[in-house]
């Protein structure tokens, strides 16, 4: 239900995220998606890629703060709307969403998020059906 | 040298019966009044009274006198209330704020000296003695809590530690270092010094020397009280002041802990309507008026001190006939005491107008947090912004501007225009979600 | 104006004599009271009756920071428990602060010594006196404060912080004098500027600074913009706080109080005796204490002393201007502050590398410490994917450091292995102010 997502400390200046790039790409990664948590002074970048217990591996080898987290992923259709429908279960079922991005993949809609509680938000899909991103 | 073994610090006064406390205290009255003629002020509002110094022949004449506000206070600023010529001052102390005319409190040499004493006899009342080491764990500077503990712990003889207010790791390391065995502090601080040594794996019972706490300058329950004394496994003992007066020392419970002795070879206690401004029966509540009798600077009739309390008793199993009044029950006005200082919810309103980014909408709540008070200042931003760091520092400049303004760091939160409620009439600013007042 | 002539102005014989007499009292007195000094003394053969006059001073062992550290909290102290009133405490060199206790009658002396520095300010009983130095365990507030009440003069706790309110009360209530760190000075003329207020609007004529180095360009520019004269004023809180010396009208060199504080200038390395004039670090030996007395304290700071009757007609010895430091101890908003303190904390965190860097900086004339440091990477696991869980440890070490340093340091995390690894001295450190 859940796929491991990298979560990467960067600092803001320059360099920083060039630098996680070029070790993925020497190490043959593919990054399906990514997006940056910014602060005033650092990031937190989060990457769901192929490979990624190899890729956390290649990044601590370069001196890189890396963690696995895992974030629901779940599939939608390509269609307005279907965002919305899906927060709502949460919504409706008192679950926080921690933070939440998204991306096409295949023709579908991905929904990456973390909750509050993660227990009840796999109650919650399951229940309603929601089918979970394979990775 | 006083005997350690006295339960009194000045046996004399403290033990007057009520005739002897009236007598005394008409005969301060009557010179108090001399002394407030010497200024401007109330040479004024005795014209205007038509009354004389030779109308005061009886305690019960203290209603024949006028009422002081706070606002006399500020009208007269900053030395318009002085009795006494500046140069005979040796300290000032000052209330907070930038927004309007502060209060200006004056003190001669001989009002700090009986500020001292009157601390010094509180302490020694629930048992500190020149052995004692005594933490002072209060704000310093304008504040009066800070210097008015330290003379007056000083003045009784005890080893005083100057620790001021927060940085808890060290407040904590103070105390069982040093073999504290008495802490001064606001009673929200008191239960946070316990969440941090708890934390720390420090059990006040076993880990330190403390005998007793004393508590005060903001408002708290017989329910904190009780959590206070259980939390920490001493004594806590309510302390009332304020800068006006002097500063701490005007009331304190004795080992009785059955309400505060006021102390009327001092102060002239009132508790009057505050509509009516007609004095109440004992037992009922209405607002606290003093009257100085000892202070040469700055003496203050019929203060209001705003404060909602009512009269206990005039007598005491502990042997002071010093009237004892009920711990506060409320304010007669908007202020807000959250630890320990005085906030008016216009400073807040001033400082967020000084904002351009920010809307007119804004609302103040105060919590009780895992022991913490605390302030959230929420308010609406003018316009939409995505720009994260753009916010992370209008956030903290705000937070700077309100700690200038009443010394204090509020939780701000923005929020999107619209979010917050919009009350019809007059809005609603401030939601107190803590349980200060029984 | 002269507070005390009797002393201040006391011919050298007599002064040597007084020392001389005070001297032999102090050795008697920390030798029956202290067990390290006995000790100490013991093991060099040296019996209070050795020591008559106050040449005699060399012989006696020297007192470190360390020496206080590994007696904390009261080993040092002479008086019983009951008759120390309070005590005050400075930064330590690690977690430890110095812990310094004072009786009844030292705080009468410190006052005696603060009035001697007023009066020889310029103020007397008619001035208002604000007091800008923090109040609490650091000397400089409570020092200040019992020092203007003594003269008479009305003192006005205003503490640190809060500069705009602060300034209201200057204009408003014409206060003649403060007392603060000259970089809080400049930043009270910067705000002035910025609130349209004018040196004409103001009373102000006294400046008494220190807590702080500071340059004479610095006190051209303060006495420029707020229009007072300033002055030097100097102390330590283990030889008793503000008040140990301080400047008169000619501003040259600062008048010690040698009759309670006896100075000596060494070479820092070998620790023998400078002779007048050369530079070298100060040392001072309490001669009239009570509560914590030390004999020959290493200040640490590196001055030379300046013999001969000053103008003002004080014949009390001068010092320089601190020209430097013999450790790597560094002044932050008046603070004391060791990178020793800061590792301390560091290394108690095993979420950070043990390597740190402080960056000093001096923004808008208020000093700010960033401290920066290393995650460890096997500490970064998955909890980390929010910035509030980054934030969260950011606080931990903030507050940590807080309780150790008395001042607030900016945190700043760092990737692993980012923090440039040096070697010496300042490697932990970048100052950049220039003072």
């Amino acid at each position: 239900m859940t796929i491991p997502q990298l979560s990467i400390f960067i600092e803001n200046r320059s360099g920083t995220l060039i630098k996680v790039l070029e070790v993925l790409k020497q190490a043959n990664i593919q990054i399906i998606a990514s997006t940056i948590a910014d602060t005033a002074e650092y990031g937190i970048y989060r990457i769901i890629c192929s490979e990624p217990t190899r890729a956390c591996e290649e990044l601590k080898n370069a001196g890189i703060a890396v963690a696995i987290s895992d974030v629901f992923a779940i599939e939608l259709d390509d269609q307005p709307g279907r965002a919305a429908d899906a927060v709502k279960m949460f919504s409706e079922a008192g679950i926080s969403i921690t933070y939440m991005y998204s991306f096409l993949l295949r023709s579908k809609g991905i929904l990456i998020f973390r909750t509050d509680d993660n227990a009840h938000a796999a109650q919650v899909i399951q229940q309603n059906n929601l089918k979970s991103m394979t990775p | 040298m006083i005997d350690n073994n006295s339960p009194y610090f000045n046996p004399k006064n403290e033990t007057l019966t009520r005739e002897q406390i009236e007598a005394l205290q008409l005969e301060r009255l009557q010179a108090t009044i001399r002394q407030c003629l010497k200024n401007e002020f109330y040479r004024k509002k005795f014209d205007e009274l038509g009354i004389t110094p030779d109308d005061i022949q009886t305690l019960a004449d203290v209603r024949k006198l006028p009422f002081t506000t706070k606002q006399d206070l500020r009208d007269t600023y900053p030395f318009g209330m002085a009795c006494v010529p500046l140069r005979d001052c040796v300290r000032l102390h000052s209330s907070s704020g930038t927004t309007g005319n502060p209060t200006v409190i004056l003190h001669t040499q001989k009002d700090l000296d009986e500020w001292a004493n009157q601390v010094a006899r509180n302490l020694w009342m629930v048992g500190l003695r020149p052995d004692d080491v005594f933490q002072n764990s209060s704000g310093y500077g304008m504040f009066t809590g800070g210097l008015g503990f330290q003379y007056g712990a000083e003045r009784l003889g005890m080893l005083t530690v100057p620790a001021a207010a927060g940085n808890s790791l060290r407040q904590i390391k103070f105390i069982k270092d040093f073999g504290t065995t008495c802490i001064h502090a606001v009673p929200s601080y008191v239960t946070r010094l316990y969440e941090v040594m708890k934390e720390q794996g420090v059990d006040p019972r076993r880990d330190t020397k403390l005998k007793g706490l004393a508590i005060g300058a903001e408002p708290h329950s017989e329910e904190q009280r009780q959590r206070i004394q259980d939390m920490m496994g001493v004594k806590a003992y309510n302390s009332f002041g304020m800068s006006e007066m002097c500063g701490p020392g005007v009331g304190f419970e004795c080992p009785e802990q059955n309400g505060l002795h006021f102390w009327e070879d001092y102060y002239i206690v009132e508790i009057v309507d505050p509509e009516t401004l007609e004095p109440v029966p004992d037992g009922e509540i209405g607002e606290l008026v003093l009257t100085t009798l000892c202070r040469e600077a700055m003496p203050l009739l019929r203060y209001r001190t705003r404060d909602l309390t009512r009269v206990l008793g005039r007598t005491c199993p502990c042997g002071r006939n010093h009237i004892r009044l009920d711990r506060m029950r409320g304010r007669s006005d908007d202020m807000m005491v959250l630890r320990g200082v005085n906030i008016f919810p216009i400073q807040i309103e001033k400082v967020l107008m000084q904002f351009s980014e920010l809307g007119n909408n804004y609302l103040i709540t105060l919590t009780t947090d895992e022991d913490n008070d605390n302030m959230t200042v929420e308010v609406e931003l003018a316009q939409p912004t995505d720009d994260y760091k753009q916010l992370q520092n209008l956030e903290r400049d705000i937070r700077r501007r309100l700690k200038d303004e009443i010394l204090l760091t509020p939780i701000v939160k923005l929020v999107a225009k619209g979010t917050l409620p919009v009350s019809e009439g007059k809005a609603v600013r401030v939601v107190d979600k803590r349980k200060v007042y029984q | 104006m002269i507070w005390n002539p009797n002393k201040e102005c006391m011919s050298r014989d007599e002064m040597s004599a007084l020392q001389g007499k005070r001297l032999h009292k102090i050795v008697e007195y920390v030798y029956h009271n202290v067990p390290f000094y006995r000790n100490k003394l013991q093991e060099m053969d040296i019996r209070p009756d050795d020591i008559q006059t106050i040449e005699d001073i060399r012989k006696l062992p020297f007192t470190t920071k360390k020496d206080l550290r590994d007696n904390y909290p009261f080993g040092l102290q002479a008086a019983p428990q009951s008759e120390i009133i309070r005590v005050h405490a400075s930064s330590g060199t690690t977690g430890n602060p110095t812990i310094v206790g004072y009786t009844r009658k030292d705080i009468g002396v410190w006052s005696e010594c603060m009035a001697r520095c007023l009066t020889s300010y310029g103020v007397t009983r008619n001035d208002i006196f604000s007091v800008s130095y923090g109040y609490g365990l650091f000397t400089g507030g409570l020092g200040a404060h019992y020092g203007v009440e003594h003269i008479g003069a009305s003192v006005i706790p205003a503490g640190t912080g809060n500069t705009e309110k602060h300034l209201k009360l200057i204009r408003d209530l014409g206060i003649t004098g403060i007392a603060c760190t000259p970089s809080y000075a400049l930043y009270l003329a910067e705000t002035m500027d910025k609130l349209g207020i004018r040196k004409e609007d103001i009373k102000l004529r006294v400046g008494a600074f220190g807590a702080e180095p500071w340059t004479e360009q610095m006190r051209q520019e303060i006495q420029d913009r707020l229009g007072l004269k300033g002055f030097n004023l100097y102390g330590l809180s283990e030889v008793m706080g503000p008040s140990v010396s301080y400047e008169c009208q000619m501003q040259h060199g600062s008048h010690i109080c040698e009759d309670h504080f006896y100075p000596e200038i060494i070479n820092p390395v070998t620790l023998e005796p400078l002779p007048a004039g050369q530079t070298g670090e100060l040392v001072f030996t309490t001669l009239t204490k009570e509560g914590m007395p030390v004999l020959r304290y290493r200040t640490r700071d590196l001055c030379s002393l300046m013999p001969g009757i000053c103008d003002c007609g004080r014949t009390a010895v001068r010092m320089s201007r601190i020209e430097g430091r013999s450790d790597d101890m560094l002044i932050i908003r008046g603070i004391n502050v060791f990178p020793s303190q800061v590792e301390s904390v560091v290394l108690s965190m095993p979420e950070f590398a043990p390597r740190y860097m402080m960056i000093v900086d001096r923004v808008n004339n208020l000093d700010t410490l960033q401290v920066q440091v290393e995650i460890r990477q096997e500490y970064f696991t998955g909890i980390f994917d929010t910035p509030a869980a980054i934030d969260a440890l950011e606080k931990k070490l903030a507050s940590k450091l807080k309780s150790v340093l008395s001042i607030a340091a900016k945190v700043q995390l760092k990737a692993p292995n980012t923090i440039e690894r040096s070697q010496g001295k300042s490697a932990h450190v970048i100052d950049k102010r220039k003072l």
